[in-house]
């Protein structure tokens, strides 16, 4: 469904943001992208997102190219990949549900269509008790929540978050972390960006691509064993938490992870 | 209905911005209107005087009555005469005495009517223009039996070169004027895009059509316009009353002019929108 193809991005002042990757994410995959800061993550959600274009290569997202989409097809693009920031990003003068409402009221949803969906998105990222708060009543986590409920208003097929824990402690980071988890085992493919080493090892399961320095140094799902499975630090109390609610959700959405 | 309410929340979320932007709006047009005033004033104080405008034939003594009247008929045939007159040389004397009121005592006294009988030839509008005049003129002056035609050719040319100035200087200070006013519309609406750039921002990362992320933007130009272009409507209107009762008789302009002048303000809005939309939203959707 994203098929990245030899894609070259260079940017005129910094350089070669990222150089002849390629590589496939298929329908309601888990992706982990992952590398050190400046590695090419955001640019490559940024392309599959179209805010940008390749230098070099293609970006195929669903039916659209990035060689060929027009100007005026990108609104169509955009309502099927949600897009989720480390900060947040919400209006900060709108409720929850408000900042929800807003996504489907510009992408032309019906007034009687909003309101049902709004409490259903707020009660599946599970804050329908707070929807009336201003994002500076919530926490961190709460917010991330809020964002996710609003990425997924125009039920993309692709959900991309760009270190969606970043700005989280460890127990919201878990907790946005399977919400996502769940979202994808609804069906959306997810390409969940992020340098948290104890989510890594916590989901072996889920494929990794790596970069470096805008190369595509590592991809799980085609060649795993070019380097040793990354092992869980035994012990750590983040796990126990983070087993609990996995079986928490798989018990009750049968979706969760499977570690 | 959206971008109407959009407009409207951004202008009363910013009311000192939308009541200086009318405002200099409305001062602009304002200014515009007076001229406009003054213009179809002058315009028609004009026509009032252009209709006045008419070329007079004197006739030798020695034509007929007969060839008077067949000539009298051929001149109102002309496209451009409106009606001919004809003056016999007892009517003439009559004139002179009547309006000569000093000589009245010698009139009576001449032998012979020293008048020459003539032909007053007023022309239909639209050709009292010097070319026309002049034109008609020596058409008339061809005649053998026409001794001499007088049409006041200085007169109607300065009437020309005021009613030229007249419009001259409306264009360039109506010019003037709407472009100011259209720099400040185009300033209240960039500011209004600034304040709502987070929206935007957000809009354009779901798929908000780039359409429906600009129309709130014209409308709320639109809306200044028109605000404006009514408050200059009263404040012209105002000084019309001011000047009609206080100083002169004045005419007020034709509604075709006063419902011209609001829409334009509504245009200039409009137009003025839609450069700072087309600036400060040229990237979106661009890659």
């Amino acid at each position: 469904m994203i098929r990245f193809r030899d894609v070259t991005k260079h940017y005129p002042r910094s350089g070669t943001a990222l150089g002849e990757v390629s590589f496939h994410v298929r329908k309601g995959e888990f992706v982990f992208l992952t590398g050190p800061s400046g590695a090419g993550k955001t640019t490559v959600l940024r392309l599959v997102h179209m805010e940008i274009a390749p230098t070099k290569g293609d970006v195929m997202v669903s039916r659209f190219s990035s060689s060929r989409i027009r100007r005026r097809e990108i609104p169509q693009l955009r309502r099927r990949v949600g897009f989720v920031f480390q900060d947040f990003r919400l209006l900060e003068r709108f409720t929850a549900e408000e900042n929800v409402a807003f996504v489907l009221q510009v992408t032309g949803a019906s007034r009687s269509e909003i309101k049902p969906k709004v409490h259903r998105l707020l009660d599946h990222v599970g804050l329908a008790p707070r929807a009336t708060a201003y994002p500076n009543e919530l926490s961190g986590g709460e917010r991330q929540r809020v964002a996710i409920a609003r990425a997924l208003a125009t039920d993309p097929l692709v959900l991309l978050a760009d270190e969606p824990t970043g700005n989280l402690d460890e127990r919201a980071s878990i907790g946005v972390f399977e919400l996502v988890r769940r979202v994808n085992g609804l069906g959306t493919a997810v390409i969940f960006a992020t340098h948290d080493a104890t989510l890594l090892r916590r989901y072996q399961d889920v494929r990794v691509l790596e970069l470096e320095r805008g190369r595509l140094v590592y991809d799980s799902g085609t060649d795993a064993a070019v380097r040793p499975p990354l092992r869980r630090a035994p012990g750590a109390p983040i796990f126990e938490l983070l087993d609990e609610k996995a079986a928490a959700s798989r018990a009750g959405e049968g979706a969760g992870p499977t570690a | 209905m959206r971008p109407f309410r959009e407009a409207l929340t951004s202008l009363v979320r910013h009311p000192v911005l939308a009541v200086l932007s009318v405002t200099s709006i409305g001062l602009s047009l304002f200014v515009v209107g007076l001229f406009g005033l003054t213009a179809h004033n002058i315009a028609s104080a004009l026509s009032n005087v252009e209709e006045k405008v008419e070329i007079v034939a004197y006739l030798s003594d020695e034509i007929g009555e007969a060839r008077v009247r067949l000539t009298r008929s051929e001149i109102g045939s002309f496209p451009e005469v409106l009606s001919v007159r004809y003056v016999s040389k007892t009517e003439a004397l009559y004139n002179a005495s009547r309006e000569l009121t000093e000589f009245s005592d010698v009139f009576p006294d001449l032998d012979v009517n020293p008048l020459p009988a003539s032909l007053e030839i007023r022309l239909r509008a639209g050709h009292r223009g010097p070319e026309a005049v002049s034109a008609v003129a020596s058409r008339i002056s061809a005649y053998d039996f026409v001794e001499d035609v007088r049409f006041g050719r200085d007169w109607v040319n300065r009437i020309h070169t005021l009613r030229r100035i007249a419009g001259g200087a409306a264009v360039i200070l109506g010019g003037s004027f709407a472009l100011v006013a259209m720099l400040l519309v185009g300033t209240t609406v960039r500011m209004s895009i600034h304040a709502r750039s987070s929206e935007i921002a957000i809009m354009e990362n779901v798929g908000a059509t780039a359409g429906f992320i600009q129309r709130p933007f014209l409308v709320e130009g639109l809306m200044t316009g028109l605000l404006g272009g009514i408050l200059a409507l009263a404040l012209t209107y105002g000084a019309y009353r001011l000047l009609d009762r206080a100083v002169l008789e004045v005419l007020w302009m034709p509604d075709g002019w006063t419902l011209a002048g609001i829409l334009t303000g509504g245009l200039l809005g409009m137009l003025a929108a839609g450069r700072s939309v087309r600036r400060e939203l040229r990237s979106l959707y661009a890659i």
